[in-house]
């Protein structure tokens, strides 16, 4: 999927059952419960989602299930729960589909959705998952979107553990 | 000293690893080649008890030792800093020290 393509659209499940979909500007990030990457920026992610109450987080775990127990429904539920809940709402993607959909390749990858659901940016949250950085690239593509602009820098890599396919 | 180096391509974390490891050796003044060996299926992980990329083996022994029973897989292992930071790579401290007890 290319930066300004038709992003799909889905409806999948919480940790509590309730579905959620994208609504207006979106961040969509696939992510999951075991890799370092994504356990390494999830806190500057959710204080990204803090920051920016008029947009959509989704945070959407894809995994394999199976082969990986880490990643399934029970799982995301009790680190939800260990956690006190989040700010977002934690998605299981069981088929895979809407990981498939979007391309995504690793644990993280995000995408900024506009309010037409077209990405608009793609990547990594930021440079590095150990620096003591803030996920600029995705609030810099936040800013711009919300000011109707194109983000400066609408694509970096995504960086992470591969998504784990059945 | 056998120095091994275990990894899986969905992780990108070991070539920094490699490096870190290289550069600790070459401080703590061993002379020994690591050999890279690639994991690349489940069974395969099982058969080598492969906690997860990076893995590395002094003499044969995991230089930095699971602290529970983690399942043998294709998967990105979780290392801690010492500064408490989740790490896709050890500590090169903790290598340090791992390579001073063997050498």
């Amino acid at each position: 999927m290319k930066i300004g393509d038709q992003a799909p659209t889905f409806s999948l499940p919480d940790t509590d059952g309730a579905e959620h979909g994208p609504d207006g500007v979106t961040v969509v990030v696939f992510t999951c419960n075991h890799c370092p990457y994504a356990l390494g920026w999830h806190e500057r992610l959710l204080q990204v989602a803090r920051d920016y109450p008029q947009v959509t987080f989704l945070a959407i775990n894809p995994n394999d299930a199976e082969r990986y127990p880490a990643d399934s429904a029970e799982a995301m539920r009790k680190r939800v729960e260990a956690d006190g809940g989040w700010p977002i709402p934690y998605l299981r993607d069981e088929s895979q589909e809407v990981a498939r959909g979007y391309d995504a390749k690793t644990t993280p990858d995000v995408f900024v959705l506009d309010a037409d659901v077209r990405v608009r940016y793609r990547g990594a949250p930021d440079e590095d998952y150990r620096a003591p950085l803030c996920a600029e690239w995705l609030r810099e593509a936040l800013d711009a979107v919300l000011r109707g602009d194109e983000p400066e820098r609408p694509e970096t890599e995504p960086v992470g553990c591969s998504i784990k396919w059945k | 000293m056998k120095v091994e180096l275990l990894w899986w391509e969905g992780c990108p974390s070991y070539p920094e690893t490699l490096d870190d490891l290289n550069r600790v050796l070459a401080e703590e003044g061993v002379e020994a080649e690591v050999e890279l060996v690639e994991v690349e299926t489940d069974e395969q992980a099982c058969a080598e008890r492969f906690p997860g990329s990076p893995t590395i083996r002094l003499d044969g022994a995991d230089a930095l030792p699971v602290a529970e029973a983690e399942p043998f897989s294709l998967t990105c292992r979780v290392y801690r800093l010492r500064d408490g930071r989740i790490s896709a790579t050890p500590d090169p401290e903790d290598l340090r020290e791992a390579v001073r007890r063997v050498k």
